[in-house]
């Protein structure tokens, strides 16, 4: 704001000055809670590279954990966590997204909607833990799925469904209203005009959505301790087929806190390196579906 | 999230939705029934139609549609039932009393002789954790809201959101990593605390876990308060910060509050960090760098231990519906905060 300026260049009274110096003040105080709050990001990664450094490789990547999980690699729980993460986006994506048309193409203002609304919200402000509750109580005992892939899976569903909901309804509410009725003009019915040109419309913002859950339902630990993942799970190295639906599976996130709290005399690097993987595949993920947003956002039409 | 604009957005479709329905001839498209009777009487002629799978193939993809609408309430339901019931037989236990459960401290599941559940330590270690991780997100989160909003050209604005976004993708398994690692040691060497893993390496670990949510609502709070405000502000000659103090904040109140209350529902039901970086010990704090228990955390450590259909399990389960409806409630009036804002 140049304006402030303007008026102590040419009458400048003890009170715009001041005005002026509380500004400047102010200005350096937010800029430093902004940098505050992203120095963690960056101090975080470098601090975690340098300490796993003597572990990464390949290598580590490939192998199999040794010598009672204090030495070598992260296989089986990296396989685990791919299994658990594509498993539960399968579920989750098609009933969110349908549940996204639903609210946001077909649903009128009326009480049960606002219900749904509130449900999706109160769903996605369910603790961590709440949900690792409902999975067991659910899926591992009620539905008699046992402790598997299947029931962590399904439990992770359920806990990305309400973001894959808000993200969806977003992607469609960007699609102009005008689309809609030209295609309404024709003859077409709702669906048609949904299929045809909401959708396909939308697809990618929807897509970057699913995207971004893919890093959330792999860092998740809660919900998976108690329905699917267990402390150890011996696979061949490098097989990547290894495990059933109604097995167990070891998976990343639940690999980094056994390692950091339960298995004594590890390795000092290889915690550490757990946790590179785990955080550098959810950010490398992230990343990726940011870029295609923006890529998308600038190549927009209307 | 681009709450408020896209509900803008969403009023206007669902005026000219009505509109459209009160027209006689633009409904054609939206009720295939009725569009096939016109086309049959007042025309006088069959036109050709779509096969009859499509017209029912599309019935039932809308009843489908309906039903994944309403999924989510189920789900909540479900949450609820499945919980509440695996934890309703210990109600109705000799050795259970509710009024000891919510007011004695004495957490002693696992004992031979005297068994006792007392959550009350875990309450206030709950509440402890939260208040003080509040005290650190709120002012920081808001202030870093203000600043990508009022403060930041549009390039810096971009990129600030990516790396928020980033940061609230951080897992939380990670963050408690990093408390257990990094800022217990910072903590055993810069205080004279016994143990790093305390209230106040958790409520830091929080801090930074809800700034992002924080920041990211309050953000839209304050983006959804009209340019008009702000130019009258200028006019008057109010500096930026005068601005912000004087008429953006009171604008954008409702808004803010909501952020924060997210912030605390995420700072509540968070598990993983708080596991790792509390220190797991069950007792009343008495000053910042006590090692407490929280309700999460106590559900993660014993849930495991404790065997299938037991009193111990059960208590645990009705933790979980404690916070089930803690985090409810929270969000509930979070909602409403909000809702409360759109309809203004």
């Amino acid at each position: 704001m140049d304006h402030a300026g303007t008026i102590s260049r040419f009458s400048s009274t003890e009170f715009s000055r001041q005005k002026d110096r509380v500004e400047r003040v102010a200005r350096w105080v937010f800029l430093a809670m902004a940098v505050v709050m992203i120095a963690p990001l960056v101090s975080i990664i470098a601090y975690l590279l340098v300490k796993a450094w003597p572990s990464l490789e390949l290598e580590f990547l490939l192998d199999v954990p040794r010598n009672g999980m204090t030495e070598g690699g992260i296989w089986p729980a990296f396989v685990g966590t791919v299994y658990l993460v594509f498993i539960s986006l399968a579920v989750a994506t098609p009933i969110g997204v349908l549940a996204a048309v639903y609210l946001n193409e077909y649903a009128k203002d009326n009480w049960l909607n606002r219900v749904i609304n509130l449900a999706v919200i109160n769903l996605a402000g369910v603790p961590s833990i709440v949900h690792a509750l409902f999975g067991l109580g659910a899926f591992v005992y009620g539905a008699k799925f046992g402790y598997s892939i299947l029931s962590a899976s399904l439990t992770l569903a359920i806990m990305t469904l309400p973001v894959i909901i808000a993200s969806t309804r977003e992607a469609l509410a960007s699609v102009p209203m005008a689309f809609r009725e030209a295609c309404w003009n024709v003859g077409a019915t709702r669906w048609q005009t949904i299929w045809s040109i909401v959708l396909p419309n939308s697809i990618s913002g929807i897509l970057t959505g699913v995207i971004l859950q893919v890093s959330r339902a792999a860092g998740e630990t809660a919900p998976i301790m108690f329905t699917g993942a267990v402390f150890f799970k011996a696979i061949e190295r490098g097989d990547f087929f290894a495990y059933r639906l109604d097995e167990q599976c070891m998976a990343l996130s639940m690999h980094l806190y056994t390692m950091a709290t339960q298995v004594p005399n590890v390795e000092e690097s290889v915690p550490y390196a757990t946790a590179v993987v785990l955080l550098g595949s959810v950010l490398i993920v992230n990343t990726g579906a940011i870029a295609f947003r923006v890529w998308l956002r600038n190549r927009k039409k209307w | 999230m681009k709450s408020v604009d896209t509900s803008r957005y969403r009023s206007k479709t669902k005026q000219t939705e009505a509109a459209l329905s009160r027209g006689e001839t633009s409904t054609a498209g939206i009720h295939p029934s009725a569009t096939e009777r016109s086309r049959r009487t007042s025309l006088g002629r069959v036109r050709p139609q779509r096969p009859r799978w499509a017209v029912i193939g599309e019935h039932i993809l809308e009843t489908v549609i309906r039903i994944s609408g309403i999924s989510a309430i189920l789900f909540v339901l479900a949450i609820f039932l499945f919980v509440f019931r695996e934890a309703f037989p210990v109600l109705g236990s000799e050795e259970f009393s509710l009024v000891e459960f919510f007011t004695s401290i004495e957490w002693y599941p696992t004992s031979i002789k005297n068994v006792r559940y007392g959550v009350l330590a875990l309450i206030a270690g709950t509440f402890s954790v939260t208040v003080l991780a509040m005290v650190f997100a709120v002012p920081l989160g808001l202030g870093g809201a203000i600043f990508i909003s009022e403060f930041c050209g549009p390039k810096l604005r971009e990129t600030l959101k990516i790396v928020i976004e980033l940061l609230a993708a951080i897992p939380s398994v990670v963050w408690g990593f990093i408390g257990l690692t990094v800022m217990s040691r910072i903590i055993v060497q810069y205080t004279d605390a016994p143990v790093g893993v305390n209230m106040f390496n958790g409520s830091i670990i929080l801090a930074l876990m809800a700034v992002p949510i924080i920041v990211s609502i309050g953000e839209d709070a304050l983006k959804a308060v009209p340019d008009s405000y702000r130019e009258a502000g200028q006019a008057l000659g109010a500096t930026k910060w005068q601005l912000i103090y004087r008429v953006l904040l009171p604008a954008a109140r409702n808004g803010l509050l909501a952020a924060v209350l997210l912030g605390v529902g995420r700072a509540v039901g968070e598990t993983m960090a708080v596991l790792m970086a509390t220190g797991h010990a069950v007792n009343i704090p008495h000053g910042i760098l006590d090692s407490i228990r929280t309700l999460t955390a106590n559900i993660a450590a014993e849930l495991g231990e404790a065997p299938v259909g037991s009193e111990h399990y059960r208590v645990l389960f009705l933790t979980g519906v404690l916070l089930f409806t803690i985090t409810f409630l929270v969000n509930l009036t979070a909602d409403l905060v909000i809702r409360g804002v759109r309809r203004k």
